[in-house]
């Protein structure tokens, strides 16, 4: 894909370089493997400080701070602490992960070793999506070079310190990008997700050893941090939300796709980088962060104060574009993958097609949500289907009411989040609809290509 | 269950890579899957043994991955991606293209045998919306015409296997 004069490109780099490959040679003829040398000569210490420093926050989802995370690894038990690189890149709107994965595998592998030797793991397990079959033979084969050249393996550049990667493909279940479900499926088991307290992954995570698990972005960034100092990388960007990010755009703009930015707005990524909407059409709505994220409506003012007490009133295409511009918006940057809806999608039928993916992803451990998405996956059917009952737009409000906070996992929020904040921003396309139930008439074609929910 | 040397193979290389064995579960039964076509009572208890886990274990992992099937399903696995990005660029009229060139209904094996047509929740590829996997391939972009294309294409290799 061609590079956009406003990216800022750190982690894709190469990717998209002419004659750029995923070998070995390509990797290290641009320079690649020689922070590793480097830093099985440092201190362990030193390293999770840098990245601590540096402030890198999750690129998988929650944002949370990766060097805290490490920090949290319980040392005392005794038993070995295992690293998991969650590619399992399923929230929809996400395409990010599948960028580095498949142009610039060794740029992951480097960015494992790195954080393994700093936090001493003793084995790193890479959980790649079923649907990336190709990707898995990538990283296999980058995995196979590498240990040629030992950067992974027994006694990596003679250091004394050994550690094996290990390429694990998941079966197209959702869930398992859920960090304790995917260590449940890693296990051997159905990735039903481990309620926290007490299996905090840092603690109780793979065979109930302590476990770090980060995205494939978070432990790319490990690598340029360490080059560029945690001083100098925390420039790019916003302080706490330093660095780039990989935005995936999708849906109603002329150019959508993978762009590598930092310190932009919302509206210099959706209409600037990606053109603006598709001709004839105007931007209705912008789920921010992937699928499960809330919505953020096109028109409405986003007003508050900061934490320096400043007060802000946004537009939709003011909002800064990192983690706490999006939460002070009332949604979350996510995963960074944004759907944008032009005026031509009825945002009911956009909720069916979610509520059919969520209630065939729920993993059916907690009933809230087994029973709560399959019944909000009925009734946004039928109000595709014009057989909407009146008293439907407040029963998706109480179900979804009900399923929020009362899950082991987070995917209760992503279930609830998109039918609260759709109910809240576009009650009234609901209200229309419902009221419109039993006259409806008209083809419904579109509507039902759109919720695809068969 | 009669299996192929070279999945033999490739189950007795991934057992040792795990600090635990019942973590080979499912490469093996991806192994078994890919060699079998579907994953059997049988595949259950032969893992089982294997890995020194209960048949219901296994059967359990089986059940719960959208991935493992315990059907057959046709020469050619095609996934044509429906979540939201893609069904907003007219993910369901390329799966409908497909099943009318093979003359199927969804899930189905086509009377030919070449083809099982499914949906499939979001592929990880939202920005080249719509797309769809044929077996280990993603084709990207695509239209009525690409679509059109793709069907020849395998209809072609039938042909000519």
């Amino acid at each position: 894909m061609a590079i956009h004069p406003r990216e800022q490109r750190i982690i894709l780099k190469y990717a998209d370089e002419p004659g750029y490959t995923p070998d070995i040679d390509c990797y290290m003829r641009h320079g690649g493997y020689e922070m590793l040398k480097k830093t099985v000569g440092m201190d362990k210490q030193t390293i999770c400080d840098e990245v601590k420093n540096s402030q890198l926050r999750g690129r998988g989802g929650a944002g949370f701070p990766a060097g805290v995370k490490w920090s949290f690894v319980d040392r005392k038990s005794g038993k070995p602490v295992y690293m998991v690189c969650n590619c399992d890149e399923s929230e929809p709107g996400t395409f990010k992960d599948r960028q580095i994965v498949h142009k610039d595998p060794h740029q992951l592998i480097e960015g494992i070793m790195i954080s393994c030797f700093a936090t001493d793991c003793a084995k790193a397990f890479i959980y790649i999506r079923e649907e990336m079959p190709k990707g898995a033979k990538i990283l296999e084969q980058a995995i196979k070079e590498a240990k040629e050249k030992n950067f992974v393996g027994d006694d990596i550049l003679g250091s004394g310190y050994s550690c094996d990667i290990v390429v694990h493909r998941g079966a197209a279940a959702y869930i398992c990008g859920e960090e304790t479900g995917l260590i449940e499926s890693l296990e051997g088991k159905r990735a039903n997700p481990r309620i926290k307290p007490p299996y905090f992954p840092a603690a109780l995570g793979l065979y109930m050893c302590p476990t770090i698990v980060n995205n494939v972005e978070t432990l790319c960034n490990v690598k340029h941090i360490l080059e560029m100092g945690a001083e100098e990388y925390a420039k790019i960007g916003r302080p706490n939300n330093t660095g780039t990010r990989i935005w995936c755009v999708s849906g109603g703009v002329k150019r959508p796709g993978y762009y590598e930015v930092a310190g932009i707005t919302l509206g210099e990524l959706v209409y600037d980088i990606c053109g603006g909407p598709k001709e004839g059409r105007t931007v209705k709505a912008i789920i921010p962060g992937g699928s499960s994220m809330k919505i953020l409506k096109n028109g409405e003012r986003f007003r508050g104060k900061d934490r320096d007490g400043n007060e802000y009133d946004w537009g939709i295409e003011d909002i800064p574009l990192d983690y706490d511009g999006i939460a002070a918006a009332g949604s979350m940057s996510g995963s960074g993958g944004m759907m944008v809806l032009d005026d031509s999608v009825e945002i009911p039928v956009a909720l069916a097609n979610l509520m059919a993916f969520y209630s065939h992803e729920s993993c059916g451990q907690c009933t809230p949500c087994r029973e709560g998405s399959l019944w909000l996956k009925k009734i946004t059917t039928r109000m595709v289907h014009g057989e909407a009952r009146p008293e439907d737009v407040d029963l998706l409000r109480s179900v979804a009411d009900q399923i929020e906070g009362r899950t082991i996992c987070a995917f209760g929020f992503a279930v609830a989040w998109p039918v609260q904040s759709y109910l809240d921003k576009f009650e009234e396309e609901f209200r229309d609809l419902a009221q419109r139930h039993s006259h409806l008439g008209g083809d419904r074609t579109a509507a039902k290509e759109l919720a695809c929910n068969h | 269950m009669e299996l192929k040397p070279e999945t033999l193979a490739e189950i007795e290389e991934a057992i040792p890579k795990y600090p635990e064995k019942q973590s080979a579960v499912m490469p093996l039964l991806h192994a078994i899957q890919k060699d079998q076509g579907l994953l059997t009572n049988e595949t259950a208890e032969w893992v089982a043994g294997k890995l020194g886990m209960e048949a219901i274990q296994v059967l359990a992992v089986i059940t719960f991955y959208p991935f493992f099937r315990q059907h057959r399903i046709g020469k050619r696995h095609i996934r044509v991606c429906r979540t939201l990005s893609c069904a907003m660029a007219g993910g369901a009229k390329v799966c409908d293209k497909m099943l009318s060139e093979f003359d199927t209904d969804l899930n189905e094996i086509s009377p030919d045998g070449e083809v099982t047509v499914e949906f499939a929740e979001c592929l990880a590829s939202c920005g080249s919306a719509p797309v769809m996997l044929v077996d280990d391939e993603l084709h990207e972009n695509l239209d009525e015409e690409k679509t059109k294309a793709i069907c020849d294409q395998i209809k072609s290799e039938a042909v000519q296997a």
